[in-house]
């Protein structure tokens, strides 16, 4: 254990703990952009630069290592000066349109902007600009918003093992780009998405579907696979607009493209709506009551002429556990079969 | 799932998720992880990260291999000779856990015997895996007291489905590798709530809980609990519903958000099945290709669109919230069962589905401690006895239910269907990253459509090149029992001599071909392996 001074608080953190995990554990804010607690640091927004006591200059607090008797301070006046420059410089180069941003409300660099109070632009001057955009169908990379912090970079190297992305050029030039420019070809399991702290990177299905304001968000399983990933469903007039995972559950709010992108069959104009009757080959809409009347008097006359056993059921891994145990009493119980079985083996 | 809960007394994966980012040796076999289970995957890298060895044995350079220390390429269906000859160069090197093997197994002498003549170069000629592999594998597994193995359908959907997991559990009881933190046997669910079916007892021999219908004191209890007669015979399984359909003893069918019609093998036998049917009922979400040939057809709700639990891949419990609510008349599956359970005289009437949970744990005690209201926190892995257990992460950490579990000698068997002269091709199924399972979902999602809506077959280089065709070309894929036309992508992810298709895609259905052969025990059918013809359109 290692005992420091972080804005004159005593602090006590693991030897292997950065200055930045110590203030933030001891509940003091440091600003930062390109910093995941999930990836490796590598200093490159400058945002978390703090002082330490015996140190000339100041230093970026995600790669430093605590030490015994340090002093930090975060926020002097001259630390907020070199913060806001930092912004000042970032939104130099970032398209000024919050008002149409899917992002706005929940982007961090907004919010460092309105922490700091940064509304004028002190350094007017060439620009980045993109004009193709990127075919893929599920992520949008507008790179105008692009600080290239390098998370997305990260996290597909990191964590997914894929590295479809990288930094290309240099300088003023520098973007993070697929293999010779092409548009994005990758698992799409938007992990960048998830990790970007501006609106560089979001799903093409958000897009004009609501940003923050009057969304519910309901935490709940995704449907798919047998991983059981914790999922946040964000609901608006009743319709999913977006899907994401929260870095506090199990799944470390890591999804794939099924989950984070495979929503819409939800609200598919395909959905059944209706019971359905086949009559002289065709399909009937009838009432719930025509239906399920129908239903029971045949399953009841078959029992009768050809016993319980002349009747199956095929439950479902899809449903939930409640509604298979209910289907096998059904099958049990009010059949009298054993003949209840689900694609387990499928 | 039968086959590992006859072994070691429990039907699951017997280990957690969360386990994985701990273990040295992480041995895939029959699992194309990195897309069936991303997240899962994601852990494995992290394991890799830190340093840990991956073995991955599959016929297919599945995405992962480019991660993995050794890729074992054995044929299709040759599992058995393969995870044979590791157990005896394990047992050849005496890197065998002896303590363990005494203390907790039986039958270990019988089983080596069986092994003498699995040696490396035997199995070569099997499996065309080399020797040095073999060994390079078994040093790997066998040599490490943290080494975990997961599979999946690619070690299950055989004839001899049920003798692969035989090998698979020798393999972890001769190492020591169960029972203890960062090890075990992993089959991985492929599909959200696939435990929790089975746990609720969605199955044709045991109620609730694996409980032998075919007990009479079982049968008894759920007399007691549910207050009526039941039947003490054994039911029939889903692959053998549809025969006995054609046979005419299976008059009615009642289908709960299942698409049969593209998941089983042989699908003008299924389709030839649920036409035989007196009364097909089918509740689903959509009109699948399986509701249309239904005689009524009852809408119900998706995930989003109700309360209650998935248990996934590692038996974790967890709540499901409601979000949205149904389209049109669309109902609860558990509103619809219940009225109909109603019109049959047998009245079924739940507040919640957290009373159908508190019902299932009265009669099953691995669930008795866990109720919805504990699950509002986090989820919880079963066992869980009590009200406050915690959970259990990984099993038979106290010994094995039955006392000792046992070591089974199993020999190679060929599938059922290998290539010949006529149909020279081994055609395996499964899935890819993007589609899921028959698709009536993922195939209503516009950018997964867009990205990856096109069915296709895998051909390796080299057959290609044989029989003329380039990648992209639209080729005719026929089998003794169906044909499907689709486009060829050429690539090295299959060997010479295999074609792969995806079963997601209703245009050129997979389970055209495939042969329905079943696994004695089991029942499974054998997807992984079936002969075909490639030609080119």
């Amino acid at each position: 254990m290692i005992n420091l001074t972080i804005d004159g608080k005593n602090v006590i953190a693991g030897k292997d703990m950065t200055v930045l995990d110590a203030a933030r554990r001891a509940g003091i804010s440091i600003p930062t952009l390109c910093h995941h607690p999930k990836l490796t640091s590598f200093g490159g927004c400058r945002l978390c630069l703090v002082e330490i006591e015996g140190i000339p200059r100041p230093v970026t607090s995600c790669t430093t290592l605590v030490g015994e008797n340090m002093v930090v301070k975060t926020s002097t006046p001259h630390i907020v000066e070199l913060r806001k420059t930092i912004l000042e410089l970032l939104l130099s180069d970032h398209p000024n349109d919050c008002m149409v941003c899917e992002k706005a409300g929940d982007c961090t660099l907004q919010d460092l902007a309105y922490y700091y109070g940064i509304s004028e632009n002190p350094y007017e001057g060439e620009r980045r600009t993109y004009e193709t955009r990127d075919g893929n169908p599920f992520i949008e990379r507008d790179m105008e918003k692009c600080i290239l912090c390098s998370r997305c970079v990260k996290v597909c190297d990191e964590v997914q093992g894929v590295g479809a992305i990288d930094f290309a050029y240099r300088g003023f030039q520098s973007k993070i780009c697929p293999p010779f420019e092409r548009d994005l070809d990758c698992e799409f399991c938007g992990q960048c998405v998830a990790v970007c702290p501006t609106g560089a990177l979001t799903g093409k299905l958000w897009a004009h579907k609501g940003r923050q304001k009057n969304v519910n968000k309901v935490d709940t399983v995704c449907t798919y696979c047998g991983t059981g990933c914790n999922l946040t469903l964000h609901v608006k007039n009743n319709d999913i607009i977006r899907v994401d995972s929260a870095m506090s559950t199990w799944n470390e709010g890591w999804l794939c493209a099924k989950g984070r992108f495979g929503y819409s069959f939800v609200s598919s104009p395909d959905r059944l709506k209706t019971p359905l009757i086949k009559k002289r080959g065709k399909f009937k809409e009838v009432s719930w009551d025509e239906a399920l009347d129908f239903t029971a008097s045949k399953l009841k006359n078959i029992i009768k002429k050809h016993g319980a056993d002349s009747v199956g059921g095929l439950s479902s891994a899809r449903c939930t556990t409640e509604e298979n145990y209910l289907f096998q009493k059904f099958i049990r119980a009010a059949v009298g079969t054993n003949n209840v079985d689900h694609c387990a083996r499928l | 799932m039968a086959s590992l809960a006859t072994i070691f007394g429990s039907g699951a994966m017997t280990n957690s998720i969360r386990e994985i980012e701990g273990m040295d040796v992480i041995f895939i076999i029959g699992s194309n992880t990195k897309e069936t289970h991303p997240v899962i995957a994601n852990k494995m890298l992290k394991a890799l990260r830190r340093g840990a060895k991956m073995i991955i044995a599959d016929p297919r350079r599945v995405p992962l291999v480019k991660a993995a220390d050794l890729h074992l390429r054995l044929r299709p269906g040759t599992d058995v000779a393969l995870l044979n000859s590791i157990a005896h160069v394990i047992i050849k090197e005496g890197i065998h856990d002896a303590e363990f093997i005494a203390d907790r197994t039986e039958g270990f002498e019988k089983w080596k015997k069986s092994l003498t003549r699995f040696t490396p170069q035997y199995a070569e000629k099997i499996t065309g895996v080399p020797p040095k592999d073999i060994i390079r594998a078994a040093r790997l597994y066998g040599g490490s007291r943290r080494a975990g193995i997961f599979y999946t359908m690619g070690i299950t959907q055989h004839t001899h489905g049920t003798d692969n997991v035989n090998t698979v559990a020798n393999l972890a009881m001769v190492s020591g590798n169960i029972g203890r933190e960062y090890t075990g046997v992993s089959p991985l669910r492929g599909q959200n709530n696939v435990q929790g079916a089975c746990d609720a007892g969605a199955l044709p021999n045991v109620y609730p809980g694996y409980q032998m219908v075919s007990f009479p004191l079982v049968k008894k209890k759920f007399e007691e609990a549910w207050g009526t007669s039941l039947s003490g015979k054994e039911g029939l399984k889903a692959t053998e519903m549809m025969p006995a359909a054609i046979k005419g003893k299976l008059k009615a069918l009642y289908i709960m958000g299942e698409n049969p019609v593209l998941s089983d093998p042989n699908m003008n036998h299924t389709v030839k099945a649920l036409e035989s049917l007196d009364l097909l009922v089918v509740q689903d979400i959509f009109l699948t290709e399986t509701a249309k040939l239904a005689d009524v057809v009852l809408p119900a709700t998706c995930f989003a669109e109700k309360s209650g639990t998935f248990i996934n891949t590692e038996r974790k419990v967890q709540l499901v919230r409601k979000a949205v609510v149904p389209p049109g008349d669309a109902r609860e599956d558990k509103w619809i069962i219940s009225e109909l359970s109603k019109r049959m005289g047998y009245p079924m009437d739940y507040e919640s589905s957290s009373e159908i949970f508190k019902e299932l744990g009265e009669l099953w005690p691995a669930l008795a401690g866990i109720t919805h209201e504990r699950l509002r926190k986090r989820g919880i892995q079963w066992p869980c006895p009590t009200k406050d257990h915690p959970g259990t992460e990984y099993l038979y950490r106290a010994g094995f239910p039955r006392g000792k579990s046992s070591f089974t000698p199993v020999q190679y068997k060929p599938s059922a269907e290998l290539a010949d002269k006529k149909y020279p091709f081994v055609l395996t199924t499964g899935r890819n990253l993007f589609q899921y399972h028959t698709g009536s979902m993922t195939r209503r999602v516009e950018p997964i459509e867009v990205h990856a809506g096109e069915p296709y077959v895998e051909i390796n280089t080299n057959d290609a090149d044989k029989i003329d065709i380039a990648n992209g070309d639209m080729v005719s894929i026929l089998s003794r029992r169906g044909r499907i036309d689709a486009k060829a992508r050429v690539s090295e992810i299959v060997p010479a001599g295999m074609v792969f298709v995806p079963m997601h895609y209703h245009e050129a259905a997979a389970n055209l071909l495939t042969n329905d052969a079943l696994d004695a025990h089991a029942k499974t059918p054998e997807f992984k392996v079936c002969a075909v013809r490639i030609k080119k359109k």
